[in-house]
Order: C-alpha cells, then sequence, then structure tokens
C-alpha cells in the first residue's frame, strides 16, 4: 500500500496498525514528499530523515513482534522551529539562536507525539522569534502558501501552515501567542488549534511571551487535531503555567450532538474591519450551526491593545541582552519593535495585565448563556508575500497590523479555539470556534459536526 | 528637526545600554507611538483599585 498525499494521520494509523502498511513507508512518503515539493513551499527548514526512519522501523519491529503500538503508529509529522529537537540547536526562525549548542532532549510535545506513535521528520519555519503574522523570514526566506505559492502563509508558524496545507505531512505542532496557529491555519486552509492557555507544556520550547504563549496542532481533518490533542494532554512540572488536570480525551466525544450547544456570532470587533470573504466564511458556518444571534464581546479593540503592549514589552524583555549585543543579526523589523518594546514604562505594561483580568471576567459572564462564539480568524484571505498594506472600503490599512486583529482579543485571555478552514474559491479562509476555558471538547465537536456537514474542509494543494 | 519623542528615546537608550542607530531611529519611533497609543487605550480605561493582574504569583 502507497500512501496518497492526503491520506490523513487516523487513515494512516489504521492502516500501520493493521499491518496494511510499514509505519517505514508512511514516513519514507513523507519524506519524498518533502524532498519534491518543499524547494517550492519553503516550509521545512531541517529534515530528520535518518531520526525518522529508525523511529519507524522501531515501530514496525513493535508491530512485528506483536507489541501494542500508540493511537498515531507511523504517522509523520513536523514542528515549528521553536520546538527543541534533540540534536539541532532551536533557531525560533532568528539567525542568532543557531549560535547555540544543539538540543539535547526534545520538547515535551514531542515526546508525547513521539510516545503515540508518531514519527517526527523535521523542523519548520516561522517567522523570527515568533513576533510575526505574515510566515516571511528574512534568514530562510517565506514559507509560501500551497494554494497559490506568490501568497503568504500567515504566521508565525508559517511553516506549520504551508507542511499541512500542502499535505507534506498530515500533522504538525506550532504555537500561538496572538494569533499563530490561527492565522496560518485561516490562509493554508487547514485546521488548526489553539488551546487553553497553560493545557498543553511547553516545555523545552523557544518563549515569546510567557504570559501568553501556547503550542498546539495543525491538521487536516478534525479527527487527526483531536488524535494529536489527546496524546500531547497532561500536566508537566517543567513548564510552570501548564495545568494540573489530567488528561481529558476529546476523541471519544467528538461524534456526539451540538444540537443542545448555545452558539453565537461574536459582534462589534469582530465584525469590522472585515473583507466580505471573511463575512461570507462566519455566515456559511453560522447558517449551518443555526446560529442567528450577535453577542457583543465588551471591549475587544481595548483588549487587542493590551494584548499588544504585553506582547511587545514581555518579547523585549526576553530579549534585551540579544538587542543589545547583536543587534544587526536580528531581522531589523523586529529589532525595531523589540527596542521599541522595551521603552514603554512599567506602569502601563501592569495595567495591561489588570485589564487582561477584568476582561477575563466579561467573558466569563458571556460563557454563561453561550457555549460557543464565531469569529473570523483573518479578515481577508492570504495576502501576497511582501504586500504591505490593502485597501477596505476605500481605506489602505497596514497588512502585518491588522492580521491578527480578530485573534488577538480571543488568545489574550486563553480562551480554546480551532480555527476551521472554509474552502472558499479561490482561497480558503479560516472561522474561530471559541469556547469557554477548558472546553476545547466543545469546539472541537462543533468543528467535526461542521465537517460532517461538508462547510468545512481542508480543500488539496493546488500545487501539487 | 528632532520628534517629541527622540529625548525620550535616547534616555531610555542611555539607562537600558540599547544601542539605537541613527538609521534605525525613525522605525523604533513609529513603533514607540502605535505601543503607546494602544497602551493609553488601555491606560484610560477606568479600573478598580482592587483589581489584581492577570498572573498571579503563588507562593
Amino acid at each position: 500500500m502507497t500512501t496518497k498525499p492526503e491520506m490523513t494521520a487516523s487513515d494512516i494509523a489504521s492502516a500501520v496498525a493493521g499491518g496494511k502498511m510499514s509505519a517505514i513507508d508512511a514516513t519514507e512518503a513523507a519524506l519524498a514528499r518533502i524532498k519534491r515539493h518543499d524547494t517550492i513551499f519553503n516550509s521545512f527548514t531541517d529534515v530528520t530523515a535518518e531520526r525518522a526512519r529508525a523511529r519507524a522501523l522501531a515501530i514496525d519491529a513493535d508491530i512485528a513482534a506483536g507489541r501494542k503500538v500508540g493511537p498515531l503508529a507511523g504517522v509523520p509529522f513536523a514542528v515549528k522551529n521553536l520546538f527543541d529537537v534533540a540534536g539541532l540547536a532551536t533557531r525560533a526562525g532568528s539567525k542568532i539562536n543557531r549560535d547555540l549548542a544543539p538540543a539535547k532532549r526534545d520538547a515535551t510535545l514531542i515526546e508525547r507525539m513521539e510516545a503515540a506513535g508518531a514519527v517526527l521528520v523535521g523542523a519548520l519555519n516561522m517567522g523570527e522569534y515568533a513576533y510575526d503574522f505574515t510566515g516571511e523570514n528574512v534568514h530562510d526566506g517565506p514559507s509560501r502558501n500551497p494554494h497559490d505559492t506568490t501568497r503568504m502563509t500567515g504566521g508565525s508558524s508559517g511553516g506549520s501552515g504551508s507542511a499541512v496545507g500542502g499535505a507534506l505531512v498530515p500533522i504538525a505542532l506550532g504555537s500561538d501567542t496572538n494569533g499563530s496557529i490561527r492565522v496560518p491555519a485561516s490562509f493554508c486552509g487547514v485546521f488548526g488549534l489553539k488551546p487553553t492557555y497553560g493545557r498543553l507544556s511547553r516545555a523545552r520550547s523557544f518563549p515569546f511571551v510567557a504570559s501568553l504563549d501556547h503550542l498546539g496542532p495543525f491538521a487536516r481533518s478534525v479527527i487527526d487535531l483531536a488524535l494529536a490533542y489527546d496524546a500531547m494532554q497532561g500536566p508537566d512540572a517543567d513548564d510552570a503555567a501548564c495545568t494540573t488536570r489530567g488528561v481529558e480525551p476529546v476523541l471519544p466525544l467528538l461524534g456526539e450532538s451540538i444540537a443542545g450547544l448555545r452558539v453565537a456570532i461574536a459582534g462589534g470587533h469582530f465584525q469590522t474591519n472585515v473583507f466580505p470573504e471573511a463575512v461570507e466564511a462566519v455566515g456559511r458556518v453560522a447558517k449551518a450551526l443555526g446560529a442567528t444571534q450577535v453577542v457583543d464581546v465588551p471591549e475587544a479593540s481595548r483588549a487587542r491593545a493590551a494584548a499588544y503592549v504585553i506582547t511587545t514589552t514581555e518579547g523585549a524583555s526576553l530579549h534585551l541582552d540579544r538587542l543589545r549585543k547583536r543587534p544587526n543579526d536580528f531581522d531589523p523589523a523586529v529589532r525595531d519593535r523589540l527596542i521599541a518594546g522595551a521603552m514603554v514604562p512599567a506602569p502601563l505594561v501592569d495595567r495591561a495585565q489588570k485589564f487582561r483580568r477584568w476582561y477575563r471576567a466579561q467573558l466569563a459572564e458571556i460563557f454563561k448563556s453561550v457555549d460557543v462564539l464565531l469569529a473570523p480568524a483573518t479578515p481577508c484571505t492570504a495576502p501576497k508575500l511582501g504586500q504591505v498594506n490593502f485597501n477596505l472600503d476605500g481605506v489602505e490599512l497596514p497588512v502585518r497590523a491588522n492580521i491578527g486583529i480578530h485573534t488577538q482579543p480571543i488568545s489574550f485571555i486563553g480562551l480554546p479555539v480551532v480555527a476551521v478552514p472554509v474552502p472558499l474559491e479561490p482561497l480558503p479562509i479560516g472561522v474561530q470556534i471559541i469556547a469557554a476555558p477548558w472546553r476545547e471538547d466543545v469546539a472541537l465537536r462543533v468543528a467535526y459536526a461542521l465537517e460532517q456537514m461538508g462547510v468545512v474542509s481542508a480543500p488539496s494543494p493546488k500545487g501539487i | 528637526m528632532a520628534e517629541p519623542l527622540d529625548d525620550y528615546i535616547n534616555a531610555v537608550s542611555k539607562a537600558l545600554a540599547l544601542p539605537v542607530e541613527e538609521a534605525w531611529r525613525p522605525a523604533v519611533r513609529a513603533n514607540l507611538e502605535v505601543s503607546l497609543r494602544l497602551a493609553r487605550l488601555v491606560d484610560e480605561f477606568a479600573l478598580p483599585d482592587e483589581t489584581e493582574p492577570a498572573p498571579l504569583f503563588t507562593a
């Protein structure tokens, strides 16, 4: 049995566990796809072929010996290059970090994926130090959108969006501080899960903004997203922000009826600065779910502003010494933003963190009467690479500053979100399925129901 | 002509020992203007004195 480019992780794992396909064949097929197509997509910065082959052969040996294998047996996956991969310097999209010693141990989430049988095939391109919404990288070149390679993937997990959207691997991991999973999921037409803040361990990943950093998976189906998510859950003493909650598997719940769920459309801020395609996408999802109620999310624009302030200042703090010693080795756009961040007075940052608590309480109130909120993942489909402005209703707006305006007010208070791809032509666009804290199960059930209805799906890459 | 924020940028640059080359200054200034504009938006929102910041330290 040979692997088709768009075989899901679930298909591969079933075939491998059932003896219909070997893990090494699944791995070789992924490596061949990467070799053939990634010269265009530029999604990988490292391909860990020898490690992957050794891991796959070990899985095949387990199967041959009758030993039990995990739910992701033989599934190739890749990670944004801010995850520690033993033997590689964790570059986090930068030039500077390439001088770091190679990581001695994998990130917790890689260990958990591999414990479930998955096979790491490489590390993925990203915006420098994750301070990016475009997927463009001055050191490694831009990752390219698999549906139109002249367009952005979105960022900062651009390689993750491109590798899954381009069907090079069925699952990739990324990080999301302000939208860096949901934005590339939207532009690349794939599913992305940004879990509740603290749900998945960030241990041994390169940080950006400790208050706001999340890790999560990308996939081409909701089942695959849930498979990866379930495999990665659980407490981890190596991440101070990681929950002590036990594993709460979602996969067995996906098929449960969503009939009783109260779904509303986020209004106000989330209905402004949107292009027609974003309106169309939210409309299709809302119609399919029978959602007509519009709920105003109070002060969402201010929440976005507060997220911006916390991001730029905590980011500046993280990089302060590198800004002093190696300023010319940064992407100039990142450097200049971080230097400015270092100059924001401390009381304003404290106020942003206090506002965060106030805003959290407002959303908690909303979630007493609503189970799910719908909002655009991005204001538009993927812009052209290098595009500086877009024109909305006759007004020129900067692209970089506006791509994440609908994701930032949500991650600001750590709510779980599934970004679902609406396969519009010529380009897909994502919608955020937002749930109350710790209710990833609700967001994933809604995403699964939409997928079953045919409203959302990961379109085939046009470049393959 | 010096921009209004330039004196502030010079002072913080010196206090933090953080270099700002002349070629970067316009972009740093533009970014700082955006950061301060957004921070003011948060600042002008009245909060009760008792409001705790979001991250709470637990001993």
